[in-house]
C-alpha cells in the first residue's frame, strides 16, 4: 500500500490548489486601479500577488509530479477552461468592493484551515509550500474579516450590501468541502486532509465573523459544483482566460 | 455629512535597534485599519520591523512662524556639542 503511485491524484488536487490561487489572484487584480481608496487599492494588489506568488508553487510541483515538461506557466496559460480545477467560487465576477471582499473572507477561511492541515503533509514539497503560503493567508483572512465586519456593522447601505454579497456567494461555499476519488486518495497517503473534515471549524469561524458584522448565513447548504472536478465552469472562467492568456496565445512562447 | 476617514501619520522600525522613522500618511477608518495599511502601503518592499501610526489631528506641532524664537538661539552655542569625544565604531548607531 505504502509504495501505491499515487502520482496522477496529487497532480489533480495540486492544480486544484494552483488553480484556486491563480483564478481568484487574477479576479482580485482586476481591482488593481479602480478600488475604492489608494489604500485598499494597494492592499487588493498585494493579495493578488501573494496569490499568484502561491499559484507558482503549486502549479510548479504540478508540472514537476506530471513529469511531462510543463511549467507553472505552461499549465497556466496554455489550458483551456475544462481543464481547470478551481472552486466556482473563485471565478464569480467581483461585483461591487463588498461583494469581492466577502468572496475574499469565504476563500480566505477555507485556504486558512487548508494550509494549516498541509502544514503536517506526509509530502514534504507540499507541506513547505503550505507553510509559506500560510503566514500570507493569515494576514488576507485577518484583513477582509476585518473588512466584512467593518462594512456588515457599517451604514444601512453597507449592511444591505453585504448581505446581498453573502447571499449570492454563500451558494458556492459547499463545493470547497466536497470530496472525491482523488481526496480520499491524498487523505489514505496523508498528503491532504479530506476536505469534508474542515467544515466544522470553518462553519465556527463563519459564524464568529458574520455575527459580528451583524449578517445573516443561509440555512440552505444547497451549493453549485463541479469546477474543483473539472465537470463544468461557470461562463465567467472562459472570459477571466481570454484576458489571463491573450498574450501567450496571440504570442506563442513570448517571454521577457 | 463627513465621509472622509481620517488622516493617520505612519512610523517604521527599519530593523531592530533603529528608532521609528516617519514615513509617510495614509487614510484608514480606525487605529488597525490604519496599521493593517500601513503594513500594505508603506512595508511591501520589505521595510520594516514595526510599526507605529497616530492620528494627525493628535499631533502638535511648531508654527513656522516661530522658528526665530524656536530655533536660532541654539545656533551660535557650538559648545554644546559633543564633538570632542572621539565614538568607539563598536557604538554602532547613535
Amino acid at each position: 500500500m505504502a509504495t501505491k503511485d499515487h502520482s496522477a491524484d496529487l497532480f489533480e488536487f495540486l492544480l486544484r490548489m494552483g488553480d484556486n490561487t491563480l483564478i481568484l489572484g487574477h479576479r482580485v487584480s482586476e481591482w488593481c486601479g479602480h478600488a475604492p481608496v489608494l489604500e485598499e487599492d494597494i492592499a487588493l494588489a498585494n493579495t493578488a500577488l501573494d496569490l499568484i506568488g502561491q499559484t507558482q508553487l503549486w502549479l510548479g510541483l504540478a508540472g514537476e509530479v506530471e513529469g511531462q515538461g510543463r511549467s507553472a506557466d505552461d499549465l497556466a496559460f496554455l489550458r483551456d477552461a475544462w481543464d481547470f480545477r478551481n472552486v466556482l467560487l473563485v471565478e464569480l465576477p467581483n461585483g461591487d468592493f463588498g461583494q469581492t471582499l466577502m468572496r475574499q473572507f469565504l476563500f480566505d477561511a477555507w485556504q486558512e484551515l487548508m494550509l494549516d492541515a498541509l502544514k503536517g503533509s506526509s509530502d514534504a514539497r507540499v507541506a513547505e509550500i503550505a507553510a509559506k503560503a500560510a503566514k500570507e493567508v493569515a494576514y488576507h483572512v485577518e484583513r477582509s474579516g476585518d473588512t466584512v465586519i467593518g462594512l456588515g456593522d457599517g451604514t444601512e447601505e453597507s449592511h444591505a450590501r453585504m448581505q446581498a454579497a453573502l447571499d449570492y456567494l454563500y451558494p458556492y461555499v459547499g463545493e470547497m468541502f466536497e470530496s472525491d476519488a482523488v481526496d480520499a486518495a491524498m487523505a489514505q497517503a496523508g498528503i491532504a486532509p479530506d476536505p469534508a473534515s474542515l467544515r466544522d471549524a470553518y462553519d465556527a469561524k463563519l459564524a464568529a465573523v458574520m455575527g459580528e458584522a451583524t449578517l445573516s448565513t443561509p440555512d440552505d447548504r444547497f451549493t453549485h459544483n463541479g469546477g474543483r472536478t473539472g465537470r463544468m465552469h461557470t461562463e465567467h472562467l472562459g472570459h477571466i482566460l481570454t484576458s489571463m492568456q491573450w498574450l501567450q496565445r496571440a504570442y506563442p512562447g513570448a517571454s521577457w | 455629512m463627513k465621509n472622509e476617514w481620517p488622516l493617520w501619520e505612519v512610523f517604521i522600525r527599519g530593523q531592530h535597534g533603529l528608532s521609528h522613522r516617519h514615513v509617510g500618511s495614509l487614510h484608514a477608518p480606525d487605529a488597525e485599519m490604519a496599521v493593517k495599511n500601513a503594513r500594505d502601503v508603506y512595508t511591501r518592499r520589505n521595510e520594516g520591523v514595526s510599526i507605529w501610526v497616530v492620528e494627525a489631528r493628535h499631533i502638535t506641532a511648531t508654527n513656522p512662524g516661530d522658528k526665530g524664537p524656536m530655533f536660532e538661539p541654539s545656533e551660535s552655542k557650538i559648545y554644546r556639542h559633543p564633538t570632542f569625544f572621539d565614538i568607539p565604531d563598536d557604538v554602532g548607531a547613535m
